[in-house]
């Protein structure tokens, strides 16, 4: 682990997380999958990092104790 | 006895009995191919044209029937090329620049091949196997006429084979009653159900992949669509969870359609039922008429070892992809234009037997490239989870906008030759500014000079290509002769050359193995190097 990021990047923490939940407001769980699909390939691309990706998958999957 | 297990296209060499079923003792050949599809008589024009007895034997009478395999690679051709057949091909196929892809009633995006200029062969043709084998045969004809030592036998099964070493014993089944016969080598080209790999009981180990295919071949009589690859991912007209319809020779299209895995063949074969299938997709006003058919279903494997004593497996007898990226028929040519020049070395002994070595850990370099790249594009084409499922439509979605995704979206990587990166063959890569796409261990791309093309001049032996370089015009190492190729920049009309060859060096020296790929580069000339690596290349070190 060397190149993931995790501490805080985002300014405003509450507001992003705000947006997130609210941007699957009205969705049926289906379309809030596909929905997350789209974003994590959309932010997948913006970070592009091959070593970062696989960090973020690697920590994704067993959260860091 | 020996029963047809299809109907022929071509009926090219009816049985006729040979001397051998005659001979008190078992007759003793170089090098038995067992098998005449297009990786069986490929390796015997190679070994031919150099003038190493070969015999085929095939258990039907000529090319069989159905399109199968339809697209033929740049590399396959240059290869075909080189045995004088590659022309022939390219003017009987379809060329392809344009593809579509579509998703329910979207078309998604549209992608050109945008082929580099200055090559021979275009990136693919779409050309029907048989036509492909024809070719290759008719290559054969032409070369026995002129003295190349090549035999095929037709309706002769290989029953039995045993490795005794030094050879291996063959037991042939033909209409007149077993015959036995020996081998200095046997070349299993007998296909991805390979009954030889069977007798000497060898592992094909792999994944099994849980979806079939329909493919309709047929020939429009009331309307045409263009020359382009079109790909549907669930299609609105509901014929299949993907389609493909992509062009080949006389106004024949291949349709496929993947009908999922538990499904009911002999219904699903039923004329009626594929018109339904076709109908919905084409419209009803669309006339054509079914040329052929065909339910497939695939797995991507590959046997451990290649090489086993006195026998080598080439093309699907060795290895098995998914047909998405059109790496099956294609690797086979690979396979063959890599043993067949080591298998050469050695029968004439100017190289240790060791080096067929080299084909198993080369091409199975290959191999399992072409079975990473075909099984990435199955489990995109067939989503094996919902949540893979998911992800992949997110693909499809944003490909309509974002150009990022289109590069996800994988419908087929289109075969390419493999390089043999870090493997034993190579010598030094020692070219600083040399393009990364020529360093040692890849097939050489192609390049238009003053009078023809770089490919025609490479490939009958080693050759050392200088460019701006000096060199002896020829160098013999142990036995190896390497050639001079000598070019200069003022041979580089296009800028190809420097492009491809030079980068930002003002110089260079590459040492070009038969296959045309570079087995070592430099610089500048330095005899002791070049010397060294003429022996690496033919694995006597």
């Amino acid at each position: 682990m060397a190149k993931l990021l995790t501490s805080l990047n985002i300014a405003a923490p509450d507001e992003f997380y705000e947006r997130l939940i609210r941007a699957h407001e009205g969705l049926s769980e289906e379309e809030s999958a596909s929905f997350n699909a789209r974003l994590i390939l959309i932010l997948a691309n913006h970070v592009g990092d091959a070593e970062v990706l696989a960090e973020a998958l690697q920590t994704a999957r067993k959260p860091a104790p | 006895m020996l029963q047809d297990r299809y109907s022929l296209a071509f009926r090219l060499y009816p049985y006729q009995r040979a001397a051998d079923q005659d001979a008190p003792a078992p007759v003793r050949h170089q090098v038995v191919v067992g098998g005449a599809g297009p990786i069986g008589l490929a390796m015997a024009l190679d070994l031919g044209r150099q003038g190493i007895p070969v015999l085929v034997l095939d258990d039907h009478e000529g090319i069989g029937q159905g399109s199968r395999a339809i697209c033929f690679s740049k590399r396959s051709l240059e290869i075909a090329d080189r045995y004088g057949c590659g022309d022939a091909m390219l003017e009987k196929g379809v060329i392809w620049n344009v593809g579509k892809v579509f998703h329910d009633d979207r078309q998604v995006f549209e992608f050109n091949l945008l082929p580099e200029e200055g090559h021979k062969y275009p990136a693919f043709i779409n050309l029907q196997q048989p036509y492909f084998e024809r070719f290759l045969y008719e290559q054969i004809e032409a070369e026995r006429a002129r003295g190349a030592p090549i035999e095929i036998r037709g309706r002769n099964r290989i029953d039995a084979v045993e490795d005794r070493g030094d050879h291996v014993e063959l037991s042939v089944m033909t209409s007149d009653g077993p015959y036995a016969l020996e081998a200095q080598w046997l070349i299993a080209c007998d296909g991805a159900n390979s009954p030889i790999r069977g007798m000497l009981g060898l592992d094909f180990e792999g994944r099994v992949f849980q979806d079939s295919f329909l493919i309709a071949d047929i020939r429009m009589t009331s309307a045409s669509f263009p020359t382009e690859r079109w790909f549907w991912f669930e299609p609105w007209f509901k014929s299949g969870a993907s389609t493909l319809l992509h062009k080949q020779p006389d106004d024949i299209w291949r349709v496929d359609f993947q009908i999922g895995w538990d499904v009911d063949r002999k219904e699903e074969m039923k004329p009626e039922n594929i018109r339904r299938r076709l109908d919905a997709m084409l419209g009803a006003d669309v006339e054509y008429d079914i040329v052929w058919s065909s339910i497939y279903t695939f797995q991507c494997r590959r046997m451990r070892k290649f090489h086993h004593g006195r026998v080598v497996f080439a093309g699907d007898s060795a290895h098995q992809v998914s047909p998405f990226g059109a790496r099956g028929a294609n690797s086979g040519m690979q396979d063959v234009d890599n043993l067949g020049w080591k298998l050469g070395l050695v029968i004439r002994g100017e190289a240790p037997e060791t080096l067929i070595d080299s084909y198993n850990e080369e091409r199975i370099h290959g191999a399992d490239e072409n079975i990473l790249n075909s099984t990435r594009a199955t489990d995109f084409i067939t989503p094996k989870s919902k949540i893979s499922h998911i992800f992949r439509n997110a693909v499809l979605d944003l490909a309509e906008t974002l150009p990022f995704a289109r590069s996800l979206v994988n419908s087929g990587r289109l075969s390419v030759p493999c390089t043999y990166d870090g493997l034993c063959l190579n010598g030094p890569d020692e070219l600083p500014g040399g393009p990364a796409r020529t360093r040692t261990g890849s097939a050489c791309p192609d390049v238009p000079l003053e009078d023809g093309f770089l490919l025609n001049r490479l490939g009958t032996g080693f050759m050392i290509l200088t460019i701006d370089a000096d060199a002896p015009d020829s160098i013999e190492e142990d036995g190896i002769t390497a050639l001079r190729l000598p070019l200069a920049l003022k041979d580089d009309p296009t800028g190809a050359l420097t492009d491809r060859y030079l980068g930002s060096s003002r110089s260079a020296v590459y040492l070009i193995r038969p296959d045309q790929h570079v087995a070592a580069r430099w610089q500048r000339y330095d005899e002791g190097a070049l010397r060294k690596a003429l022996r690496t290349a033919c694995g006597k070190d």
